[in-house]
C-alpha cells in the first residue's frame, strides 16, 4: 500500500489520558488494571476502567449520543491536541474528503443493558433509552464524525477484537480508491456486563491480573480504551507511517483460534508486503493471556519470524480492550518508535517454557524501526498492522 | 471507481432469489407479498449451522443466491458483510439475562453476539481464509458497504462478495429499532467484465431514488440491506441509468450502471 503518515495520534485506557500517560506508565512498568468491580458485577477479576467517564459532558450539538462508549470517545478526543489536527485537516482536504473509520465490538451495549434493568417487568423499554445514537454499531462513528465537524465516507468496523486495526485497512483502501484524502481511524469500547458476562461464560477472564505469555496464564483482564489516529497521504521520508495493513480469517472456530497459526500468518505476512520479516524491530502482540491465544500466536510468530525478534504483549497494562486494542497497540507501537524503547511483556512472571518467541521480559531501550501490531477476534478474523518510517 | 458486477443475490419476503425476483424488480412481473420462508444454508456444515442465528442463516441465503452458479469459488472470494444491527434476538437474551439474578449468559449467544458472526461462519462454511470485514453504518450500510467492497476489490485487483443484511428485532427492542421485515441482498464484484454489466460509484449523488412501486418501496424503507432495490432494479432490467443511494450524514452516493 501507499504509506500514510501518521498526522496525529492520541489513546485514553486505564493508565491515562493521552502519550504522555501512557509512555510514563509503560517506562514505570505501572499497571492500569485493578481489583475494583465494574457497577454491580459479582465476578472476582481485574479490570481496566477509564477514571472520570461518569463525569464526561457532551457538547451539546450532539448531546443525544450520550452514553459510556461515546462518553469515552470524547475524553479521548479531547486529549494530545487530536481535535486541532483534525480541524486543520478539515480545512485543507473538506469535510466531505476526509473519511471516518472506527473500530467498536460493543458500541453503546451498556445504555441497552440499563434500559432493560430499568425496564423491570414492563414490556418496553424505557423512553430514555435512543437506540440509535447508542446501541448501534454505527453511533460510535457517527458521534466520532459528528463531533470532528465531517461529512464522508463515515464507518464502524465492527470485526470483534481485530476491529480498531481493521480500520487502517479500510481507510487505505478507501483513500487509494478515491473516496476520501484523509482519514480519522480509531477505536472506541468500553466496558458493560455483556462482555465481563460473555467472556465468563467461556472461561476466558482470568481471576487474577493478566499475566501474557506467562506458564501459568489463566485469561484476559478486560479494559476499555478509545483512541484516534489521523491519516494523510504525502508522507515525508522518515515520517511515522502506516506502511502495511494484513488481513485474513482462520475458517477454523468462531471464538478459537487456530492452534498452528496459520491464519495469522497469512495476515502478518500481508502487512509486511516487500520487507523482510528479519528487518522488524518489535511486534506488539495480540497476546490476550488465554492459554489458547498466546500459544496460537506464538506459533505463528516463530513461524514467520523465528525465535530473536522482540515481541511483547502490552494487555497487562491496559487489559483487552477488544474492539479499541488494535487502536493502542498501534499508539504503543508508535511510541515506541519515537522513544526507541520496547516495553515488556508486564506482569509475566515465569515464561511459558512451550512459547518460542522472543516475548521480552524485561524493558529495552533500543531504536524501533519497522513495528507490527498483531490484531486478532471471534469469528476467526486477523489483522496485522506494519509501522515505521516512510521511505 | 468502477467495477464488474459478476453476480447478485436477493433474499426477502416475496423476493426468494435473484431469478424468481429479476422481473418484478425489472417490472414485469407484479410484486406479490409473501412471508418470510424457512431455509438451511448448505455451504454451512451441520454443528455450525445448529449454532447460527436467523441473522447468518440470511446473511448465507443471499451469499449462497450470488455465488451458486456465479462461477465464483467462494474460498477465494475477500468479502465484505454490512448490517445496521446484526442479530437483535442475540442482544435482546443477553440483556434481558443480564436483568436477572444469577446472570446467566449462554456462551452461545455470546460468541454470537459479535457483529462478525455471520463473516465468521461464512469464513468457516467455505473454508475461507481471504480477509473479510464486518460494517456497520445504520441505515446507509449498503452503500457504505457498497463502498467497501468497491475499494477492496481494486487494492486485490480479484473478486469480492459484498453481503448486506438485517434481521426484524424482537419486541421490546423491536419499537426502538422498528424494521419492517427481513432481508439481504449480496453482489460479487470484481475488475474484470462481468455478465451483469458494471457499476461506476461517485460521491456526487444529489437526492436519494426511491421505487417506482408502492410496494417496492415499503421494502426498500423497511430494511437497511434493501436500499439496493433502486440499484437491483437497474441491473435487473439491463437498464443503463443511476440511482442516488443516501449515504452517512449528509452523504449521497451516485451509482452509475451500464448492462
Amino acid at each position: 500500500m501507499t504509506p500514510l503518515a501518521i498526522s496525529a495520534y492520541t489513546v485514553t485506557s486505564a493508565v491515562g489520558r493521552g502519550r504522555d500517560a501512557h509512555l510514563a506508565a509503560l517506562r514505570a512498568e505501572r499497571t492500569g488494571l485493578s481489583e475494583q468491580r465494574f457497577e454491580d458485577a459479582e465476578l472476582a477479576t481485574w479490570i481496566g476502567a477509564v477514571a472520570g467517564l461518569d463525569a464526561v459532558r457532551l457538547p451539546r450539538e450532539v448531546a443525544e449520543f450520550d452514553c459510556r462508549n461515546n462518553r469515552l470517545a470524547e475524553l479521548a478526543l479531547g486529549a494530545d491536541g487530536f481535535l486541532d489536527a483534525v480541524a486543520a485537516a478539515r480545512e485543507k482536504y473538506g469535510a466531505r474528503r476526509v473519511g471516518v473509520f472506527i473500530g467498536t465490538s460493543t458500541s453503546g451495549v451498556r445504555q441497552t443493558e440499563l434500559a432493560y434493568r430499568d425496564r423491570g417487568t414492563a414490556e418496553s423499554l424505557p423512553d430514555w433509552f435512543d437506540y440509535r445514537t447508542t446501541q448501534n454499531t454505527f453511533s460510535i462513528a457517527d458521534y466520532t464524525r459528528s463531533r470532528l465537524g465531517l461529512d464522508g465516507v463515515a464507518i464502524a468496523v465492527s470485526a470483534a477484537c481485530a476491529s480498531s486495526a481493521k480500520v487502517f485497512a479500510s481507510a487505505a483502501r478507501a483513500i487509494a480508491a478515491g473516496f476520501c484524502d484523509a482519514a480519522v481511524v480509531g477505536g472506541v469500547d468500553s466496558l458493560c456486563l455483556t462482555t465481563l458476562y460473555g467472556f465468563h461464560s467461556l472461561q476466558l477472564v482470568s481471576g487474577e491480573i493478566c499475566r501474557p505469555a506467562d506458564a501459568g496464564r489463566k485469561g484476559l483482564s478486560i479494559g476499555e480504551a478509545g483512541g484516534f489516529a489521523l491519516l494523510t497521504p504525502g508522507a515525508d521520508p522518515g515520517a511515522a507511517a502506516c506502511l502495511g495493513c494484513g488481513e485474513s480469517s482462520d475458517a477454523h472456530h468462531m471464538s478459537q483460534p487456530r492452534p498452528d497459526g496459520a491464519g495469522a500468518v497469512l495476515a502478518m505476512r500481508a502487512a509486511l508486503g516487500e520487507l523482510d520479516p528479519a528487518d522488524v524491530s518489535y511486534i506488539n502482540l495480540h497476546g490476550t493471556a488465554t492459554p489458547a491465544n498466546d500459544a496460537s500466536e506464538d506459533a505463528a510468530v516463530s513461524t514467520l519470524f523465528g525465535t530473536t525478534v522482540p515481541c511483547s504483549s502490552t494487555k497487562g497494562w491496559t487489559g483487552h480492550t477488544l474492539g479499541a486494542a488494535g487502536i493502542v497497540e498501534a499508539a504503543f507501537c508508535l511510541l515506541a518508535m519515537e522513544q526507541s524503547f520496547m516495553p515488556r511483556s508486564l506482569n509475566t512472571r515465569e515464561k511459558d517454557p512451550a512459547l518460542r518467541a522472543n516475548v521480552l521480559l524485561g524493558a529495552r531501550d533500543q531504536p524501533v524501526r519497522y513495528a507490527l501490531s498483531n490484531s486478532f477476534g471471534f469469528g476467526g478474523t486477523n489483522c496485522s498492522v506494519l509501522f515505521g518510517p516512510a521511505p | 471507481m468502477s467495477v464488474a458486477i459478476k453476480a447478485v443475490g436477493l433474499a426477502a419476503p416475496g423476493l426468494a432469489g435473484w431469478a424468481d425476483a429479476a422481473p418484478i424488480l425489472a417490472g414485469t412481473r407484479r410484486y406479490v407479498p409473501a412471508p418470510e420462508s424457512a431455509y438451511a444454508p448448505t455451504l454451512l456444515p451441520p454443528n455450525e449451522r445448529r449454532r447460527a442465528t436467523a441473522a447468518v442463516k440470511l446473511a448465507f441465503r443471499a451469499a449462497e443466491d450470488a455465488v451458486t452458479g456465479s462461477g465464483a469459488d467462494a474460498r477465494e472470494l475477500a468479502s465484505v458483510f454490512a448490517s445496521s444491527d446484526a442479530d437483535m434476538s442475540v442482544l435482546h437474551r443477553i440483556c434481558a439475562a443480564l436483568a436477572q439474578r444469577p446472570r446467566l449468559i449462554s456462551p452461545t449467544d455470546f460468541h454470537n453476539s459479535v457483529h462478525n458472526a455471520a463473516s465468521g461462519y461464512w469464513s468457516i462454511g467455505v473454508g475461507s481464509m481471504a480477509p473479510t470485514t464486518t460494517l456497520s453504518a445504520h441505515d446507509a450500510s449498503f452503500v457504505a458497504g457498497l463502498i467497501e467492497a468497491v475499494a477492496l476489490a481494486r487494492e486485490r485487483a480479484a473478486d469480492v462478495l459484498l453481503v448486506a443484511y438485517d434481521v426484524v428485532a424482537p419486541p421490546p427492542l423491536a419499537a426502538k429499532r422498528p424494521l419492517a421485515i427481513s432481508a439481504g441482498v449480496a453482489l460479487i464484484l470484481g475488475p474484470m467484465a462481468g455478465t451483469h454489466g458494471s457499476l461506476e460509484i461517485d460521491l456526487d449523488g444529489d437526492r436519494e431514488t426511491a421505487c417506482d412501486d408502492p410496494a417496492l418501496e415499503t421494502l426498500r424503507t423497511g430494511n437497511p440491506a434493501l436500499r439496493a432495490l433502486p440499484l437491483l432494479s437497474l441491473i435487473a432490467a439491463r437498464r443503463a441509468g443511476a440511482v442516488t443511494l443516501r449515504g452517512t450524514g449528509g452523504l449521497h452516493v451516485a451509482a452509475r450502471y451500464t448492462p
